[in-house]
């Protein structure tokens, strides 16, 4: 049995030894891939926009994202997704087409244990934190909006 | 069978090898050991439905080479041995299932290839058993589900992180017939040096693989020298380096002879990070490339230790660092 002292020097060990992600090829990536989707969208509503100017913003705003939700679950589903994320990292996680991605995903990979335990209850093993924490900071928002 | 030091057992009968059988998925039967393999398949679902059946077919494929291959028949043999990572070691156990002889199932994650062939060797050594057949698989897909995230998640593998081999390898024990034989094995204790990381598994397991040859060596007063060959499991590019630097400090300094199968098993273009890893990994490799070369004279005897992280997605959620196992095992030819 090792005591604390010795498994912290093996740690320290590991930590000097073992290889990092490089920052500026990861960053120079999730620039570019974020910056085209964030492209993608704008083309999107200027298109929706200009196709149906009866449209109110707000409206055509919703068009577009659910757009891209259509886009990133095809993509998804026809193994294409993930290729892009393996790059692009947070570039593809972080806008609307990663949390479409986080979605898709696990819909399909669980879908071998059944439509309910499955696909419907692991549908949100990745995005579900995401939307807990999103839903509870609004509500604390809200409230705060509330009192002052 | 004697036991000799603290932690080896030295068999005297020699059990032997009289069969072996290796089967990868498409993207190891790219890489560099591809002529090795016995069997390598065009698509990872090898025809069912789910990873899961197809990792079990993968196991049933090997075992039921390895018999042909010792030319016998099924119920010829007495007992499998064999585990694997799924939850309660289905792959494994659903293979016995259909295979009317006594099962024993292990659980030593990635250790599995060497804990069966240490355990089978004891039990036809000491005359229980006459032919027992002893081994593993893993699958990419059903591995990453089980510990990671879903296939087409667009997330970053980390650089430390390895490529679970999707394989299966099978080697059939008995007194009786022409093989390579198993001289000694070690077993090996469960050591915790504190690694937390789930991702760097080769740093977890690598004070495993030291502890385990370190005893061996101890109990065997033999030299990393006396060896044509020392393979370990499925350390990787780190793991084995840091296997290198541990055992310099043991003062049982590792040489050219010594190889990790995770470094044999796919090449740089392949991009698994540290290479490959899993049950699969070492016992694809020691039931093609090792035995073929043990068999052709070009080795005379090897030592190869399989190496397991003893983790579950519970224990590493749930703060706890990473115990690691690995057990060795002598394999010779005749004289």
């Amino acid at each position: 049995m090792l005591n604390k002292e010795q498994k912290d020097t093996y740690n320290k060990y590991v930590q000097a030894k073992q290889p990092y992600t490089k920052y500026f090829p990861t960053l120079l990536w999730a620039f570019l891939v974020g910056g085209t989707i964030c492209c993608v969208g704008q083309g999107i509503y200027d298109a929706i926009m200009a196709l149906f100017p009866e449209l109110t913003k707000d409206v055509v705003q919703a068009y577009t994202l659910v757009t891209l939700i259509f886009i990133s679950t095809l993509l998804t589903g026809l193994g294409v997704y993930d290729k892009i994320g393996s790059f692009a990292g947070a570039g593809s996680v972080i806008p609307i087409t990663g949390f479409a991605n986080s979605i898709a995903s696990p819909a399909i990979e669980f879908k071998t244990e059944g439509w309910i335990f499955g696909m419907c209850v692991k549908m949100f093993t990745i995005a579900g934190p995401v939307l807990v924490n999103g839903i509870a900071g609004s509500v604390l928002v809200g409230l705060i909006y509330l009192c002052f | 069978m004697r036991k000799i030091g603290t932690q080896t057992v030295v068999f005297e009968n020699k059990p032997r090898i009289i069969g072996n059988y290796s089967v990868v998925g498409p993207k190891e039967g790219r890489g560099p050991m591809a002529n090795y393999f016995d069997y390598i398949l065009n698509h990872d679902l090898y025809g069912e439905k789910t990873y899961e059946k197809a990792e079990q077919k993968i196991m049933e494929t090997a075992v039921m080479g390895a018999i042909e291959k010792a030319g016998l028949q099924p119920n010829d043999i007495d007992l499998f041995i064999s585990g694997d990572l799924l939850n309660q070691i289905i792959s494994a156990t659903f293979t016995a299932k259909d295979f009317d002889t006594s099962f024993i199932g292990l659980f030593g994650a990635c250790s599995t290839m060497t804990e069966s062939l240490s355990v089978g060797s004891c039990l036809v050594d000491g005359g229980y058993f006459s032919r027992v057949l002893c081994g593993t698989c893993s699958h990419f897909s059903t591995a990453e589900r089980q510990f990671r995230y879903p296939l087409e998640l667009g997330n970053q593998r980390p650089p430390t992180s390895q490529w679970t081999v999707t394989g299966a390898g099978a080697s059939l024990l008995s007194l009786k017939g022409d093989g390579p034989y198993i001289e000694m094995a070690t077993f090996g204790k469960v050591c915790d040096y504190g690694v937390a990381d789930v991702n760097n598994m080769g740093a977890a397991m690598a004070p495993a693989a030291m502890h385990t040859l370190k005893v061996h060596f101890e109990d065997t007063k033999r030299k990393p020298d006396d060896y044509d060959l020392i393979l370990t499991g499925d350390l990787g590019k780190l793991g084995s380096e840091i296997l290198i630097d541990l055992m310099e400090k043991e003062g049982y300094p590792l040489g050219e002879n010594y190889v990790d199968c995770g470094n044999l098993v796919f090449d740089k273009e392949q991009k698994t990070f540290m290479g490959g890893s899993g049950c699969g990994c070492s016992a694809t490799i020691f039931n093609s490339y090792v035995l073929q070369k043990l068999k052709s004279g070009e080795y005379r005897s090897i030592l190869i230790l399989s190496t397991g992280a003893l983790l579950s997605t519970l224990s590493s959620q749930q703060g706890n660092t990473i115990p690691g196992i690995a057990h060795a095992v002598v394999v010779r030819r005749d004289e």
